[in-house]
């Protein structure tokens, strides 16, 4: 088990938005996260990048307990992640958006700059070619001298992807990733997201576009007030009747 | 070679200034650089200068060491508040700078040791403007290298979205410390040079109104590059003499032709002056720094 979430709880006030979540992410694989608005699913991805602290449960990596660590050394420890309401630098240009999210990776001392050291300057280079191939994954290696914010919302999207890809990760947590793209840009994240996988990132993803979800993942968890109803493959879940009650209502 | 020695008996001492003032707006940028709003680096540049000026009067400290020492000293007052403040994010830092000023303020007329409301009186005059443009040149081309570093790099992510930032491993409490602790200790130097080079150093030049100044060189100069701070403390330190030819001394007017050229800069150059070389440089087609930009 590359992830796994033991009896997550966290409440906003008197609103429980995760209540006992438990599931496992295996390694190498996509695992879909869905469920109807407000079932808390952007809350466990802040809850796995350390942005949201869980009041109880463990959240292992690697059998590693995450639920603890700041933000910065989640990220160190190979978790990336894009966010629902897009959130790039946006007065930087698509290049300068990836070099930034470089950092943990990224040399660029103070020193041997200061000394205009040729190491310096080859690193810089580095730097900047490893960025424009994180933009071409992503498919936007035209637009890297436009500034962040003149891009199309689908444009956007893949920018994030791009400058999460520059931290190399282990583990991509996605929020909605191809909402507000075309059926050509979605053909071709998912043919991006199935490579990922191949070279061996870990993928969870939420996202409403079912028929997406479907084709790609290999598991899925249904969330739904917070709570997991169930984890199964793509077959199981959308035959589940408690799943189908949760979004289409009870028949009466 | 004569009308040069010429210019600079009458303009020398605002030569002087217009370096020291851009070496302050330089402090600031550096701190607004990672997104964060100080008003204490006056009060910053009032520890640097009194401590190196007792330093060398009571001390009989070599003038670098004591410039040094009292660099030092605020870069360290600058760690010990910034760790708490800093780890809140928003508008805090602003308040509690502006608290830490006046109470830097009050310290120094009420201390013994800083001569009181008089002041510190009697510091040798050991600053020309060589060390000023000296100290000038080698901060600004630390800065302009800082840019395209990881050290710029992190500072210009927080400042454009400290969620963001942190999610892509930035610790963001180290790099904002680094960021004021850095402009705190700019600030020292140049306060410390100062009060070599005016003979005198009393509270009040350190108060509310000089942290404001700063503030207005870097909107009015533009934050977009390094070169905006410098070019703002230029041209408002000099505007006064320029206003002196045209016939408007000193007085309310003055003041208010300061605050025509802000409200000016802000509705009609939001970038601040420098944008018009900026548009220049785009034309041409380079980009320089980095994404290390002093903007809010």
């Amino acid at each position: 088990m590359f992830l796994r979430f033991d009896e997550i709880s966290r409440s906003f006030g008197g609103l429980s938005a995760l209540s006992k979540v438990s599931f496992c992410v295996e390694a190498g694989t996509i695992h879909g996260l869905i469920g109807p608005n407000g079932s808390g699913k952007t809350t466990l991805i802040n809850v796995v990048s350390g942005l949201t602290r869980p009041d109880s449960g463990r959240l292992l990596l690697d059998g590693r307990a995450i639920h603890r660590l700041p933000a910065y050394r989640i990220a160190a420890l190979g978790v990336a992640r894009t966010f629902q309401n897009i959130r790039l630098f946006s007065s930087m240009t698509c290049l300068e958006n990836v070099i930034a999210g470089q950092h943990l990776r990224a040399g660029l001392a103070i020193f041997p700059r200061l000394l205009c050291l040729r190491s310096a300057a080859l690193e810089e280079r580095q730097s900047w070619a490893d960025a424009m191939g994180c933009l071409s994954r992503a498919g936007i290696e035209n637009r890297a001298k436009v500034c962040a914010g003149s891009l199309s919302y689908g444009e956007r999207r893949r920018l994030e992807i791009a400058r999460a890809l520059a931290l190399n990760p282990r583990l991509l947590l996605l929020d909605e990733p191809i909402a507000g793209m075309r059926q050509r840009e979605i053909a071709e994240m998912e043919s991006l997201f199935r490579s990922l996988v191949e070279t061996g990132v870990t993928i969870l993803l939420i996202e409403h576009n079912m028929p997406f979800i479907m084709r790609l993942c290999s598991m899925i968890t249904v969330l739904h007030f917070g709570q997991t109803l169930t984890t199964g493959t793509p077959q199981e879940v959308a035959g589940h009747p408690e799943v189908i009650e949760a979004y289409l209502g009870v028949q009466g | 070679m004569e009308s040069f020695s010429q210019f600079f008996a009458v303009y020398g001492s605002l030569v002087n200034f217009i370096g020291i003032n851009a070496l302050l707006a330089l402090s600031l940028y550096v701190t607004l650089s990672a997104g964060q709003l100080s008003l204490g680096n006056a009060a910053f540049a009032g520890i640097g200068a009194y401590a190196s000026g007792i330093l060398t009067m009571r001390f009989n400290v070599p003038y670098t060491i004591s410039i040094a020492a009292g660099a030092c000293l605020s870069a360290m007052i600058a760690l010990l508040i910034g760790m708490p403040v800093l780890r809140i994010r928003g508008i805090f830092l602003a308040m509690a700078t502006l608290a830490f000023g006046e109470v830097v303020r009050i310290a120094a007329v009420n201390m013994d040791i800083t001569g009181g409301a008089q002041g510190l009186v009697g510091i040798p005059c050991k600053t020309t403007t060589y060390t000023i443009y000296g100290v000038l040149a080698a901060t600004t081309y630390f800065l302009a290298r800082l840019g395209g570093s990881k050290i710029g790099w992190s500072l210009a992510s927080i400042r454009e979205d400290e969620t963001a930032a942190m999610v892509m491993g930035i610790n963001t409490t180290y790099y904002k410390t680094l960021a004021f602790v850095l402009g705190a200790f700019i600030a020292g130097i140049a306060g410390a040079i100062y009060a070599h080079l005016n003979f005198i150093v009393t509270p009040g030049e350190f108060g509310f109104s000089a942290a404001v100044q700063l503030l207005i060189y870097n909107i009015v100069g533009g934050r977009q590059s390094i070169y905006g701070p410098i070019l703002g403390a230029f041209i408002l330190t000099a505007l006064p003499e320029a206003l002196r030819g045209v016939g408007v001394t000193a007085g309310p007017l003055r003041l208010g032709v300061n605050g025509v050229i802000l409200l000016l800069v802000i509705l009609y150059l939001p970038n601040g002056l420098i944008s018009f070389f900026s548009k220049v440089s785009a034309w041409t087609g380079r980009r320089s720094g980095g994404a290390f930009r002093g903007e809010v």
